[in-house]
C-alpha cells in the first residue's frame, strides 16, 4: 500500500486516503523523511471520530511537486511510540496531538504543552504552571520575560537559563493568544464569517492566510480561478512580503539602536501598505481576498501608481541598505549572532525565510507553485550562515526580487473576464493548500462532512516550527543579543496559538 | 557622515503636518454613511460577518464592524464608507451609526475625568497589552509613533513598564489565557489611569465574540475611557482618539 499523492490545492475524497496500521504508518512517514531530504512534513494532525482518532500525515515532496497523504486510526488510550524519538521534525505535531486528544507517547523527548487550547484533553494543565526545564546549579540563573513584553507586540513567555551574560538554554512558552480559531472554523457555516476568521489568524499575514483559505474553499467547491484572481493574489502576496520585510529591517535597526535605519526603513514601509489601501481600502489588506471573487480590480491606473511607488521606493531602499551593510557597528551586532546550522534547521523542520538563510531551500513558490507563480519561475534565494546577518540580507534580497515580480506583472495586466459562480463545497472531501507567506510555508487542511460542511480545519503557520529555531539560535549568545535574534525571525504568536 | 546626510536629505519631508485634518490616500473604509434607501433588510443584516448591522432603523455598530465592506459591495445604494478616520469616542453607543446620519463621531467631554486633561494634557504614557490581538492593531499602534504620524510630538508614547504608564491600551478580544496577565498589568499602573480599547476585536470581540476561549470579564469590572474603532485601527484614528481623550480634539 502507498500513500495517495496530490497536488497543492487539490481535493480528494476523504475515503481515498489509505489507512495504515500505526506500525506501517510510522515506518512509512519516518522512512520518507529519512530517504529523501526534499521531503518534509507540512502537516500532521488528528481528527476526532466516534470510534477513535484518525491521524492524517501530509508529506510534501519538493522534487516531484506532490504531497503524500496517509492516515491511521488509533484509540486515545493506547500508548504509542513517537515519530519524534526518531526524527525531531515531528515533535511539535505530536505534542499537539497529545495536548488535543490525550494520546500518550512512550518515548517522546519533549512532551510539553503547545498552546493550552480551551478544549485540551487534560484540563488540569494551566498556563500559569508550565513545566519549564530547569537546572539546579549555584552558578546559573534564570531570566523570565513576558508574557507582556516591553514593546507593542504580542504576548509570550521566554525563560532563559544563563551563565552570567551567556544564554545556555531558552524555552519559549506560548498559548496566550489562543482564540479557538480551528474550532470556530468548524462551528461557523457562513462563508463571510469563515473568511473573516482566516483573515484574523495572523494580522501581519492577512494575504498569506486568506489566500490559503480561499484556495482550499475553491478547491472544495471545484471552482477554477480566473487569471485576474490569480494575478491579484500573487501581487498582494509579494506586496505583503515587501511591506513586512521592510518593517522588520526597521525593527532590527531599532534593536541595535541605529536611529537612521530605523526611521528610514520605517517610513519606507508606509507607501507600500498605503498602496494596499489605495487598491483595497485597508492598509493590512483586510477585506481584500474572498473565495471566488476578485473584489478589487487591478486597473491600469493602479499599475501606473504602483510603478510610481516602487520607483520612489527602490533607490531609497537600496541606499539605506548600502549604508547599513557598510556600518561596522551594525555588522558587529549582526554577524555570527544567532546562528542556526543547516543540520539544526532541517532536523527541526524549519520553513520559509528562516530555513533558507540556513541553507535549506524550502519555498512553496518554487516547489508547489500556485496562482501565477508557475509563470514567475521563482528562483529560491539561499544563504549558508544562518546568522542574524543572513536574515537581514535575505530580507533585502527578497524585497528586491519581489519588486522585480511586481514590475513585470504590472506591465502585463490580465484582461477582464467573467468569474464563474462559486457553488457549495463537495461532500466528504479532504483538501490541502500551501502558500509561501512572507514568513514561510502556510499550510491549511480542510475536511468536509456529508452535507459539504467543514468538519475539521487545520492551520499551520510557519511559526509553528520556527519558534524552535529561535530557541536554538540564541544558545551561547549574550542575552543582550536576544532582541535582534528575535526580530530577525519575527515569528507570529497568534499564528501559532490560533 | 556625508552619506548619512545624503540619506537624510533624500527622505524629504515625511511627517504629516496636521494629523487632525490630513486626508488618507485611496479608498480607505472609515466611518460609513447609510442612506434612507429601502433595501432587502434581512439580506443586509445577514451579509455582515459579525452581525454589526441592525434594523428599524438600519444602523451599523462600528464596535462590531470589521470594515470588510461586504455590505457596501452588496448594497452600494444603501451603504457607503467614507474616508473619515475619526472613529474614537468614550461612549460605546456613539459608535452606532444610524441611517440618514452623517456627522462625525465625537467624545462626550463631560465624561472625561478632569485628571486626563490636567495631568495627561501634555504627556500621556501608555502600556499596550495585546490580549489575543492578531498583530494588525499592534502594527498600527507602532506606526502611530513612526516618523510620518509622529504621535510623540504630542507627548503621547508607549512605554515598556506599566509602572511608568498612565493607562493601558488593549488590543485583541481578550483571551482566557491572557485574562490574568492583563489584570496584573492593569493593577501595576498607578492611579489615575485610563483604559483604552483599540480595534473591533477589543471593543466587542469582533469575529471572536462568543468564543469559549475568551474571557472578557475584565471589561465588566473596569470603566473604559476610550473606544477606538477599526480593523485594524488606523494610526490617525489612534492619534485623534488620544488627543480627544486628553481634551485636545481641536486646537
Amino acid at each position: 500500500m502507498k500513500p495517495i499523492s496530490i497536488k497543492n490545492n487539490q481535493s480528494i475524497p476523504r475515503s481515498s486516503i489509505p489507512e495504515f496500521s500505526y506500525e506501517a504508518f510510522f515506518a512509512l512517514n519516518t522512512g520518507l523523511v529519512a530517504e529523501k531530504p526534499e521531503i518534509h512534513c507540512v502537516n500532521y494532525f488528528g481528527i476526532p471520530e466516534t470510534d477513535g482518532i484518525q491521524l492524517i500525515c501530509c508529506m510534501a515532496d519538493d522534487l516531484e511537486q506532490v504531497i503524500l497523504i496517509s492516515s491511521c486510526k488509533i484509540q486515545p488510550d493506547r500508548i504509542l511510540p513517537s515519530f519524534s524519538a526518531k526524527l525531531f521534525c515531528f515533535e511539535k505535531f505530536e505534542r499537539e496531538i497529545h495536548e488535543n486528544f490525550g494520546v500518550k507517547y512512550s518515548d517522546h523527548p519533549w512532551l510539553k504543552p503547545v498552546r493550552y487550547p480551551i478544549d485540551r484533553a487534560d484540563q488540569t494543565q494551566q498556563i500559569a504552571n508550565y513545566p519549564f526545564y530547569s537546572i539546579d546549579s549555584e552558578e546559573l540563573h534564570e531570566v523570565g520575560v513576558g508574557p507582556i513584553h516591553a514593546g507593542v507586540i504580542e504576548p509570550g513567555h521566554f525563560r532563559f537559563i544563563c551563565n552570567g551574560e551567556q544564554i545556555l538554554h531558552l524555552e519559549i512558552q506560548l498559548g496566550y493568544q489562543h482564540r479557538g480559531i480551528e474550532k470556530l472554523m468548524v462551528q461557523n457555516r457562513e462563508l463571510s464569517r469563515l473568511v473573516t476568521l482566516a483573515e484574523s489568524i495572523a494580522g501581519d499575514t492577512v494575504i498569506g492566510h486568506t489566500t490559503a483559505f480561499a484556495q482550499i474553499w475553491e478547491s472544495l467547491c471545484g471552482f477554477k480561478t480566473t487569471r485576474e484572481i490569480d494575478f491579484s493574489r500573487t501581487m498582494a502576496l509579494e506586496l505583503e512580503r515587501i511591506a513586512i520585510h521592510t518593517g522588520d529591517l526597521s525593527a532590527l535597526c531599532t534593536d541595535i539602536a541605529y536611529q537612521l535605519g530605523s526611521s528610514v526603513f520605517g517610513r519606507l514601509r508606509t507607501p507600500i501598505i498605503n498602496f494596499m489601501q489605495e487598491w483595497g481600502g485597508n492598509r493590512l489588506s483586510k477585506g481584500f481576498i474572498r473565495p471566488g471573487q476578485n473584489r478589487f480590480r487591478f486597473t491600469p491606473e493602479l499599475a501606473a501608481r504602483l510603478r510610481e511607488v516602487l520607483d520612489a521606493f527602490t533607490p531609497d531602499f537600496l541606499e539605506m541598505n548600502k549604508e547599513l551593510f557598510s556600518l561596522p557597528s551594525a555588522l558587529s551586532r549582526f554577524e555570527r549572532t544567532g546562528v542556526v546550522s543547516t543540520e539544526d534547521a532541517s532536523a527541526i523542520g524549519a520553513v520559509g525565510m528562516a530555513a533558507r538563510t540556513s541553507g535549506v531551500p524550502r519555498d512553496i513558490r518554487t516547489t508547489h507553485p500556485h496562482s501565477l507563480y508557475p509563470e514567475l519561475r521563482h528562483e529560491i534565494k539561499v544563504k549558508r550562515h544562518g546568522d542574524v546577518y543572513s536574515r537581514v540580507q535575505m530580507r533585502k534580497n527578497e524585497v528586491i526580487q519581489s519588486i522585480g515580480y511586481l514590475k513585470s506583472m504590472a506591465a502585463n495586466l490580465p484582461t477582464e473576464e467573467p468569474i464563474p459562480t462559486l457553488s457549495a463545497p463537495g461532500e466528504g472531501l479532504f483538501a490541502l493548500s500551501l502558500v509561501e507567506g512572507w514568513r514561510g510555508e502556510i499550510c491549511h487542511c480542510a475536511v468536509t462532512g456529508s452535507k459539504g460542511e467543514l468538519v475539521h480545519y487545520k492551520v499551520k503557520d510557519p511559526s509553528f516550527h520556527n519558534w524552535l529555531a529561535l530557541a536554538l539560535a540564541v544558545r551561547n549568545n549574550e542575552i543582550s543579543d536576544f532582541p535582534i535574534c528575535n526580530k530577525s525571525f519575527n515569528l507570529s504568536y497568534c499564528g501559532h496559538d490560533l | 557622515m556625508f552619506s548619512n546626510l545624503k540619506i537624510w536629505y533624500h527622505q524629504g519631508k515625511q511627517f504629516i503636518p496636521d494629523v487632525r485634518s490630513s486626508k488618507v490616500p485611496g479608498i480607505f473604509r472609515g466611518r460609513p454613511v447609510i442612506s434612507l434607501e429601502k433595501v432587502d433588510e434581512e439580506a443586509l443584516v445577514n451579509c455582515c460577518p459579525t452581525r454589526a448591522i441592525s434594523i428599524a432603523p438600519v444602523a451599523i455598530d462600528l464596535g462590531k464592524c470589521t470594515f470588510c465592506g461586504e455590505c457596501a459591495f452588496a448594497f452600494p445604494e444603501k451603504i457607503r464608507f467614507t474616508t473619515d478616520y475619526k472613529l474614537s469616542t468614550n461612549v460605546r453607543e456613539r459608535l452606532v451609526v444610524t441611517e440618514g446620519q452623517d456627522h462625525p463621531i465625537e467624545m462626550d467631554k463631560t465624561l472625561i475625568p478632569v485628571e486626563f486633561t490636567s495631568l495627561f494634557g501634555n504627556s500621556l504614557k501608555l502600556r499596550q497589552v495585546s490580549a489575543g490581538g492578531d498583530n494588525s492593531c499592534e502594527w498600527e499602534l507602532n506606526a502611530a509613533n513612526n516618523v510620518q504620524f509622529d504621535m510623540g510630538r504630542f507627548g503621547i508614547e508607549f512605554v515598556a513598564s506599566p509602572r511608568h504608564a498612565d493607562g493601558i491600551v488593549i488590543t485583541g478580544p481578550i483571551t482566557a489565557n491572557m485574562a490574568e496577565p492583563l489584570q496584573i498589568c492593569y493593577d501595576a499602573v498607578p492611579d489615575p489611569k485610563m483604559v483604552v480599547l483599540a480595534g473591533t476585536d477589543a471593543i466587542s470581540g469582533g469575529i471572536f465574540a462568543g468564543s469559549p476561549a475568551l474571557d472578557r470579564s475584565f471589561l465588566n469590572n473596569h470603566r473604559v475611557d476610550l473606544y477606538m474603532a477599526g480593523n485594524p485601527v488606523h494610526p490617525l484614528t489612534v492619534i485623534n482618539g488620544m488627543l480627544a481623550v486628553t481634551g485636545r480634539a481641536e486646537e
